[in-house]
């Protein structure tokens, strides 16, 4: 069966505007919307589009976490990914256990891509899917903004600091996600109905085997130092004049 | 002892300036011991370059064919068949090096903190999450390797200066052949790099179209500044994604930042909120953006970018 696995994590939603814990260990999640990440739902309509045109067959939605995480496992079922993996955990593991967590899925799926999203919006880490690569000794398409399939290889255009770099990854390989790679669709009201019956799989993540020490630890979160609010100009002569004074231009 | 090894960014013939910022990182954790590493296809000027930046202790160079593109795949081994003696692995926080360095500590079996912008000692640093947002001071707990990338808008470029031995080593890893280079589509300019500009002009979706968006690049030419986008404007097509800055693009630290038609998302913010001055135009007087700037201007940006353009004069000298 030629198979994708895609990773999804559970965030705090974008539109949220967060704020830090008083006892600064970590920010308000109580009461706030979570959402899919949404790099990761990139990845997950890059994998159903590749499903429509015929270039796999199953589309296999993965996510760590504690229970709760079933419910961006529907939505991505919703959205039309086959069946959903819960390995459960207390919390989001650090990313190379992470991307262990996601080597053990590989080994029980035999996916022919891997998709994720290039960073998570919460920690900004960006490691996972690099480090899942180099766990699987396979290659690594980050940043993606296209990405083309053909007999046995992917030809992937990357979003680089100096304009688009194109690879030619031979398959299986580990794709990231970057934000024009496509736009997500909405999921229908039908469509939640029939994510009801498709197979959610829970994991305990002890049933792995996987060595889940964590070895960050985060001391504290605090808010960032603040710009001190500065004036308004009543034009272009009374702008150009302060940035003069300056010495900026 | 902190023996830090830090991974050159470079084009095949110039460093990038990112570098020279890893080691301004570097030289903050104590009793720092610095070795740069440069994978190049030919990498003598390269590594002249690395060996003159202040603070090095040595360079060493891993000359092979097929280093002629920076591929994460290809230089990983290199970088953990050399990583031995070292206890930090660092590189910038750039494309290069957030392609990177996940896949060299997977390999080393050590965790990595990312965009590191402060030092608190050599196991523990601050860096920014939820899009600058919020502040974390994390630590790296167990003996092993630390690997790390440097946020280079939080450091200025170490100095020139020094002059550090430069040694070849041998290439002892087998480099996969599953990653091929096809082709880097960059725009040529003779604008300021982006990263590296001390003035910046961009342009958000208030611009309206791509062909609207040029009347900055002629403001930007007398301010000797470089160009830049919110993602807005590059989604909209208005300007190529290299130019994009916030959370998911380019973070940037220039002494002159001019937000053109940007409403501010905290997106975009986390981008530029060290710039030393920001400088706002939008018609909207409630755009989060003037939450920010130290000069705010509200008005029709069609009327106030030509008449900037008149008043600035003569090109600045960048």
């Amino acid at each position: 069966m030629k198979r994708i696995l895609v990773g999804i994590k559970r965030v705090v939603d974008f539109n949220v505007r967060i704020r830090v814990k008083p006892d600064g260990s970590g920010v308000i999640t109580e009461g706030v919307k979570m959402s899919i990440n949404p790099f990761d739902e990139i990845a997950l309509e890059e994998a159903l589009r590749m499903k429509e045109r015929g270039a796999a067959e199953e589309i296999v939605v993965a996510a760590i976490g504690p229970a709760e995480v079933q419910q961006q496992l529907r939505t991505a079922l919703a959205m039309g990914a086959d069946r959903a993996v819960l390995v459960q955990s207390e919390a989001a593991p650090e990313p190379l256990i992470a991307a262990r967590i996601f080597l053990k899925l590989i080994e029980r799926e035999q996916p022919f891509a891997v998709i994720l999203g290039k960073q998570a919006i919460d920690d900004d880490n960006n490691q996972t899917g690099q480090m899942l690569a180099a766990l699987w000794g396979r290659p690594q398409a980050t940043f993606a903004s296209k990405i083309e399939l053909t007999d046995g290889k992917a030809t992937v255009t990357r979003e680089v600091d100096a304009g688009l770099e194109t690879l030619e990854v031979e398959l299986p390989a580990v794709f990231t996600t970057d934000l024009r790679l496509n736009e997500p669709r909405y999921v229908k009201l039908p469509d939640i109905m029939k994510a009801k019956k498709k197979p959610l799989e829970t994991l305990p993540l002890e049933g792995l085997g996987v060595e889940a020490r964590e070895r960050l630890k985060v001391l504290r979160v605090e808010p960032p130092a603040q710009r001190q609010k500065g004036i308004k100009v009543k034009d272009a002569q009374e702008l150009v004049d302060a940035l003069r004074k300056k010495g900026l231009i | 002892m902190a023996k830090i090894l830090i991974i050159a960014e470079h084009d095949g013939t110039k460093l990038n300036a990112s570098t020279a910022k890893c080691v301004t990182c570097a030289r903050g954790i104590p009793a720092a011991d610095i070795t740069i590493a440069v994978c190049a296809a030919s990498p003598a000027s390269v590594a002249a370059e690395a060996a003159r930046i202040e603070g090095v202790n040595r360079v060493v160079t891993l000359e092979h064919p097929a280093n002629v593109h920076a591929l994460a795949a290809v230089i990983a081994p290199q970088i953990v068949a050399i990583a031995g003696p070292y206890t930090h692995v660092l590189g910038p926080s750039t494309t290069f090096g957030k392609d990177l360095m996940p896949r060299i500590a997977a390999l080393l079996d050590a965790p990595q903190v990312s965009d590191i912008m402060a030092v608190e000692s050599a196991s523990r640093f601050r860096r920014p999450v939820y899009a600058g947002n919020a502040i974390a001071t994390v630590e790296a707990t167990g003996a092993g390797k630390l690997v790390g990338t440097v946020r280079t808008a939080s450091f200025t470029a170490a100095p020139a200066g020094g002059a550090a031995p430069v040694e070849a080593m041998p290439v002892a890893a087998d480099l996969p052949e599953h990653t091929r280079f096809v082709s880097v589509s960059a725009a040529a300019s003779d604008r300021p790099d982006l990263q590296a500009a001390r003035r910046v002009v961009s342009g958000g979706r208030a611009l309206g179209s791509a062909e609207n968006f040029k009347i900055l690049h002629s403001l930007a030419d007398r301010f000797g500044a470089a160009l830049a986008a919110s993602r807005a404007a590059v989604d909209a097509g208005y300007a190529p994604n290299e130019m994009q800055v916030g959370q998911t693009g380019k973070i940037i630290a220039p002494e002159l930042y001019v937000a053109i038609g940007i409403s501010g998302a905290i997106q975009h913010l986390t981008g530029i909120k060290d710039a030393r001055t920001i400088v706002a135009i939008n018609k909207d007087p409630e755009a989060p953006i003037f939450e920010i700037a130290d000069f705010g201007l509200v008005g029709d940006l069609f009327q106030i970018v030509p008449e900037l353009e008149k008043l600035v004069g003569q090109r600045a000298v960048p």
